[in-house]
């Protein structure tokens, strides 16, 4: 046989007949709604409740009939109520980043572990990586599922795999460029903190032997996408995924960068109306639901992600068949509403990336006198000063339009200087919503 | 012949002013001339010293966000009136003068004022013409 780039990780599983995938997933679903019934009594109850029972899960089609889990059922259930086997039977626990609340623990079993890193791979060799390739491995390790998630893969697709872990960014450098790194992994704030330093350090993108990269755990916009390439010479990957559901790589990019390709054999994705729990149509704009099909420790059915995205089963020029997703418009929990109308970061950093600003900003919400203020700080470019006010007055006054265009209202914006707001080393802090400090329920 | 002004952005944070003035005074710069344009969020310092560059360099490496921009300086006879002269000569060609300060350093002959215009080297030579005496570098060094 030729010897020909691998192409995929598990060709059998990605290239699946897409009547074949359902077939798969009717099998595997009946299974795993029986398994979580009789080991999870959380799941019993809830299921009870709703007057389901396992005998009425014959397939895919019945999936609507089963009740929802969301992040409050996690919570209320921490540590071990959706625990579906004996913690002798774990092997790793993970934890979400706690960023917006209690936090959730997940287990993992060896299988667990397996089906998760098998998803990292796929991921990983769809951006490229082979046995030639040195991963290096930015997302932070330990609770955060970006590092071990990653990691694992890296080791799968027989990558030479740096365990950096998040922050350091001299030490990054330096390996990047010694052990001619071919494949970064962080969080996309992260990569774009690289690119700058990198450039402000006299290197150009064509220095590194960077190729790709593959960024996720927030969310980014297709202009951050171009600048990290830009600044890092590189083809950036997107990668989706929640501790909940097993990590990173629940869906991966392939080279055609257009959407993310969802693990099918392991996960069913479907889209619902976020206000009344109905399931929508492919091609539908509405909430993203998984529900695991071979976990063994932490088994989740329909668990609502809050992630707004659109699905798609177009066919794909990369030959893989699995459903893909858009890139999530925002997670529910990032969203704010300000003034009564909704507000995403990832809004904001599409305006400054369009306007020719770096995305390093932080939005700060407050209420005073009842009302909703709204502050935008946003690093400038140097070039922005001189020596009168006015040429940077004009300049916020044009941002804040641009703004008002994009959100539909008019956030008041600040120009500071380069360099002062705090750079993220792992996931970015980007709003300070005062009004939670006073009580108010928003 | 324009002079160089030190320019720093300056918000409206408690010691900033501190970082400022400490990192100039710790080079051993003298400050000949400044004034601070203000708005709500931040301020403009501005400032005339002895190394500008020195200058630009001990501000930065403490942090500060700095550029330098070429400003005309004049030296004109400490006499009622003088101030006038200069600005009529500029009103009657039509040049803007978009700020101006004065220096700090007293003399008991002369006084020294720095003006910003849009072009300093139009603004000079009519200056000249009509008999205003220009700064140099070396006259602010050796003020």
């Amino acid at each position: 046989m030729m010897d020909m780039e691998k192409k995929y990780f598990q060709p059998e599983f990605e290239t699946m007949p897409v009547d074949e995938i359902k077939k798969l997933q009717d099998e595997k679903l009946v299974k795993q709604v029986c398994y979580v019934y009789d080991n999870v009594k959380y799941y019993r109850d809830l299921m009870d409740k709703k007057g389901v029972s396992p005998l009425d899960i014959k397939g895919t089609e019945d999936l609507h009939k089963l009740p929802f889990i969301c992040k409050d059922d996690l919570r209320e259930a921490y540590p071990y109520g959706l625990l579906a086997t004996d913690v002798k039977n774990c092997v790793r626990i993970h934890s979400t980043s706690g960023t917006t609340g209690k936090r959730v623990v997940a287990f993992y079993t060896q299988n667990d572990v397996d089906m998760w890193e098998d998803c990292c791979a796929r991921a990983i060799t769809a951006a490229g990586g082979t046995e030639h390739d040195v991963v290096q491995v930015a997302y932070g390790y330990g609770l955060f599922t970006g590092g071990a998630g990653i990691h694992g893969g890296s080791h799968k697709a027989g990558c030479l795999t740096l365990p950096m872990s998040s922050g350091n960014t001299e030490r990054q450098i330096q390996f990047m460029m010694d052990l001619n790194a071919t494949i970064l992994c962080c969080t996309p704030s992260y990569a774009a903190y690289i690119g700058e330093t990198l450039h402000e350090k006299g290197f150009k993108p064509e220095d590194n032997k960077l190729k790709a990269g593959i960024f996720g755990a927030e969310p980014w916009t297709e202009e951050m996408r171009r600048d990290i390439e830009n600044k890092l010479g590189i083809k950036a990957y997107d990668i989706y995924g929640l501790t909940e559901i097993s990590g990173p790589g629940v869906a991966f990019e392939c080279e055609e960068q257009n959407g993310m390709h969802i693990n099918e054999d392991h996960f069913i994705a479907e889209i619902i109306d976020p206000d009344t729990g109905e399931t929508l149509p492919l091609g539908s704009k509405g909430e993203l639901v998984f529900t695991s099909l071979d976990k063994e420790a932490f088994p989740l059915l329909r668990y609502r992600t809050r992630d707004i995205c659109v699905l798609s089963r177009e066919k794909c020029s990369c030959g893989r068949t699995f459903v893909k997703m858009t890139k999530p418009l925002g997670r529910s929990d990032d969203m704010m509403i300000i003034r009564g109308v909704n507000v995403f970061p990832s809004q904001i950093e599409a305006v400054l990336l369009n306007s020719g600003y770096a995305p390093n900003y932080q939005i700060i919400v407050d209420r005073v006198n009842n009302t909703d203020t709204f502050d935008i700080n946003v690093e400038m470019n140097p070039d922005d000063f001189s020596d009168t006010p006015k040429a940077i007055t004009s300049k916020e006054k044009k941002l804040r339009n641009a703004m008002k265009a994009m959100l539909g209202i008019n956030p008041n914006v600040h120009l500071v200087s380069p360099k002062s707001i705090a750079r993220s080393e792992g996931k970015a802090v980007r709003v300070i919503d005062n009004r939670k400090r006073l009580g108010i329920n928003i | 012949m324009a002079v160089k002004q030190i320019s720093i952005f300056v918000e409206n944070k408690e010691g900033k002013l501190v970082t400022i003035t400490d990192s100039i005074a710790n080079a051993g710069i003298d400050i000949r001339a400044m004034s601070v344009a203000d708005t709500q969020d931040f301020g403009i310092f501005r400032l005339i010293v002895t190394e500008p560059e020195r200058a630009l360099e001990a501000l930065e490496s403490s942090g500060c966000f700095v550029s330098i921009t070429k400003v005309v300086g004049v030296s004109i006879p400490d006499v009622p009136g003088s101030l006038a002269k200069v600005v009529h000569i500029l009103a009657r060609h039509n040049i803007n003068i978009e700020y101006m300060y004065a220096f700090i350093t007293v003399s008991k002959k002369n006084a020294s004022v720095v003006l910003r215009v849009a072009d300093n080297d139009q603004a000079e030579k009519i200056l000249t013409e009509n008999g205003i005496k220009l700064l140099k570098e070396s006259d602010i060094v050796n003020m």
